[in-house]
């Protein structure tokens, strides 16, 4: 049966490698080589070598966003997946357990679907819902209370001090439910007798939770921290349709994605832009690799 | 990565992802391909469509070649383009087709196709995701207008095209000593309130900088915000006043040198003295929440009586028409003059030709364009207009004896009273980067978090730059 095997594999390979290669590979190696033109997005772009580097180097707009992404990086995923990891837990294995098989608490149906509900809305429509909740004046949904009970309004996207965190509330939000369910999914797949095991011995659930769900997700928490991770030097839609003055006040919330739009379609500074692009290249792939590396260890067999 | 007992192959995986790579490498000349032509539209010209020239077809346009012409579907609407402009251009060439598109983010949509070299013919390029005017005229996408302008006026074949607009209106359009750009919107720039309110109260407009803080107090008194404007999307309205304001202050020659870049321009006492007046303004009788809403919500308080003054241009009117209730009659006050030794007297306005509508020089029918600008141009063009979204354009003749609705009356009536006093500046259309500067400054003097110098200051460091960047092409007035 060996016959016809190579071209047959072959051929199965090379149609995903060259449709990749057209349209993965070949828009970022442009990319790279738009970075070094001062291209204005019209007639054919002039070399200037690496001036666009430095010039982004003194950009200070640049410094911030790379700010902004540092602390989403840390924030993102720290607050999605403890979240995440509480309530997966609490709907799978924190209520009762019955004939040896653990169930969650009460309603815990009922809350994996409401938790998934914000995964299924597009990024733009939850920034549109998000700028009514937070909206400065009576006519938002948070300082409408606020105000009716006489307290001040929290200018969320206003204040420069917390505009960031708002917007981070705003991704934790929309993440959560699919961590839920991935982690759901992971904590399904530890058996049932280890649990028993454990609780025959007396663990509680705070034990339940540190000394055996955690290890045995390990390999799940890795890649939604990588995945978190991605998502953090992305958050361009969310930021472009809720921050104030795009990415404002004064940069309070930009992040890389709304510079290089930014650069690229109102200044029509695409060279500049991509030399941007690239930059947001090398911190995505430089993350994915240390976080790897970082969270590397033996998984646990079972 | 091992092999399979049963089937000893020599075919492994990392062998298959070689010869799979090997294949990826016949797809790069494909990439080298695409990679050119997202950055071509150069050297390729297309073959442009050509008639025979006559009295009565100037330009020479070739009566069935098809025209692509693209509105920006804001204030304005494109009611006046499909019931008025497109109806004109079509009886004069039954055999050509439009081809009409509106869109709220031009750039969005015709950047890619200024860089494939497919261009439409016919384009209005407004609104926030606009064009870069500067980057389009430094690539030669933009037709000379020359043409147009000498060209005889579709009413009067013995008046040029240039003689039938209001005077003024082709600098506007010009880059560096060429007519560029058709600016067709005659806009006038001012605060705006509420006839009704005022009248009801017994307020009258200020023309001093005492009696307008006395009256921003007085309207504050009521419980009302005396003057407000959308941070979120919106601080160019406030650049705008303080910079006018400056011109009052300092004269025209302030706009000038802020406009051609020159050393020290926005650091200039005038500047500085009109922001420091407006910081006072925000500190005072601006509603903090108002920097996190779009200029439509605080619009829209406006109407709802709860702002007093808001500073827009007089398409105010046109764009709120739906909201505002009946009654309730739209006024347009020039600015408060600062202190006695102003240069301008309190009555002066910014006025402008505004609304840009270019047509692409690398189109396939930009004849046809110059064409469709004429009729617009026309008497009958002008008048169509004026009746669709009640706003004044740049043709003279095209809104006598038409009765404009309060607001726009009061502006008109404003740009007549100023007479020679009527200032104008053009960075923001030549220089983006000094416009989102100048924005997030404006907001951030008036909501209090910098000074006037620093205000002064920071757009300072940022003309200097763009002065310095070789790429930017520079203008000069």
């Amino acid at each position: 049966m060996r016959h016809g095997k190579y071209p047959f594999v072959i051929g199965f390979l090379a149609a995903p490698v060259l449709l990749y290669s057209v349209f993965v590979i070949a828009p970022y190696a442009q990319a790279f080589q738009i970075s070094m033109t001062s291209w204005r997005g019209f007639s054919a772009p002039k070399w200037v070598g690496f001036d666009n580097y430095r010039l982004l180097a003194e950009d200070n707009r640049f410094w911030q966003a790379i700010q902004h992404h540092l602390v989403l990086l840390l924030a993102l995923p720290l607050i999605t997946i403890a979240i995440a990891l509480f309530f997966s837990f609490m709907l799978n294995v924190a209520g009762k357990s019955s004939g040896g098989k653990r169930s969650g608490v009460w309603g815990s149906k009922f809350y994996r679907v409401v938790f998934f509900f914000p995964q299924v809305l597009a990024v733009a429509i939850i920034a549109v819902l998000f700028q009514t909740v937070y909206r400065p004046n009576e006519s938002g949904l948070i300082n409408g209370v606020l105000m009716k009970i006489g307290l001040d309004p929290i200018l969320f996207l206003v204040n420069p001090n917390i505009a960031l965190w708002s917007i981070l509330g705003v991704l934790v939000w929309q993440a959560v439910g699919f961590y839920v369910v991935l982690f759901s999914a992971g904590i399904a797949s530890i058996p049932g007798e280890i649990y028993e095991a454990a609780e025959m011995d007396g663990a509680t659930r705070v034990t339940l939770f540190f000394r055996v769900t955690l290890p045995l997700l390990w390999d799940t928490l890795q890649v939604a921290w990588v995945y978190l991770g991605i998502a953090a030097f992305d958050a361009f839609a969310i930021v472009s349709v809720l921050s104030v003055d795009n990415g404002g006040p004064d940069g309070a919330t930009t992040v890389l994605g709304l510079e290089i739009y930014r650069n690229a379609f109102t200044y029509s500074k695409f060279g500049y832009a991509s030399a941007m692009g690239v930059a947001l290249f090398f911190l995505t792939i430089t993350f994915a690799v240390f976080t790897l590396r970082v969270t590397k260890r033996e998984s646990v067999e079972y | 990565m091992s092999v399979t007992p049963d089937s000893p192959s020599d075919l492994s995986r990392r062998v298959v992802l070689q010869r799979a790579a090997a294949a990826g490498l016949l797809a790069v000349p494909a990439a080298g391909l695409l990679s050119a032509c997202a950055t071509g539209g150069d050297d390729e010209t297309q073959e442009q469509s050509e008639g025979t020239k006559s009295a009565e077809n100037p330009f020479g346009v070739k009566e069935d070649a098809a025209l692509e012409v693209v509105i920006f579907n804001g204030g304005y609407g494109d009611k006046y383009a499909t019931d008025v402009h497109e109806p004109l251009y079509k009886a004069k060439f039954p055999k050509a087709t439009i081809k009409h598109e509106a869109s709220q983010a031009i750039s969005t949509v015709l950047q890619p196709r200024f860089a494939a070299g497919n261009p439409p013919e016919f384009v209005n390029n407004s609104g926030e995701k606009s064009l870069d005017f500067g980057a389009l005229v430094a690539d030669g996408q933009l037709q000379d207008l020359t043409e147009l302008w000498d060209a005889p006026s579709v009413d009067d074949p013995s008046k040029k095209v240039r003689d039938t607009v209001v005077p003024g209106t082709i600098d506007v359009g010009t880059f560096n000593g060429k007519p560029y750009v058709l600016n067709y919107v005659s806009t006038v720039f001012g605060l705006w309130y509420s006839g009704k309110l005022f009248k009801d109260n017994g307020w009258a407009p200020a023309k001093t900088w005492e009696e307008f803080t006395a009256l921003l107090d007085k309207i504050k008194a009521k419980g009302i915000t005396p003057f407000g404007y959308a941070g979120a999307n919106a601080p160019y309205y406030v650049w705008n006043v303080i910079l006018t304001h400056a011109a009052k202050i300092g004269g025209p020659d302030v706009l000038k040198n802020i406009d051609n870049l020159e050393d020290g321009a926005w650091t200039a006492e005038p500047v500085k003295q009109a922001a420091a007046a407006w910081a006072e303004i925000g500190a005072k009788y601006l509603d903090k929440s108002f920097e996190g809403l779009k200029h439509t919500d605080v619009q829209l308080l406006q109407n709802q009586y709860k702002v007093g003054f808001y500073p827009s241009g007089d398409w105010l009117e046109n764009e709120q028409a739906k909201d505002t209730p009946p009654g309730f009659e739209y006024q347009m006050m020039p600015l408060p003059s600062l202190t006695a030794s102003d240069k301008l007297p309190a009555g002066a306005v910014r006025a402008t030709a505004a609304e840009g509508y270019f047509v692409s020089a690398k189109s396939a029918n930009p004849r046809g364009a110059l064409e469709y600008m004429r009729q617009m141009l026309s008497t009958a063009g002008a008048k169509g207009f004026t009746e669709v979204v009640k706003s004044a354009t740049v043709v003279t003749s095209g809104s006598a004896g038409y009765a404009f609705p309060p607001g726009v009356a009061s502006s008109q009536a404003a740009l007549a009273a100023a007479g020679p006093n009527v200032v104008n500046l053009f960075f923001d259309g030549w220089y983006k980067e000094l416009d989102t500067e100048a924005r997030t400054a404006t907001n951030e003097l008036m909501f209090g978090r910098i000074k006037a110098d620093a205000f002064c200051d920071r757009i300072q460091k940022k003309a200097d730059a763009i002065k310095k960047d070789a790429s930017v092409t520079k203008f000069k007035r």
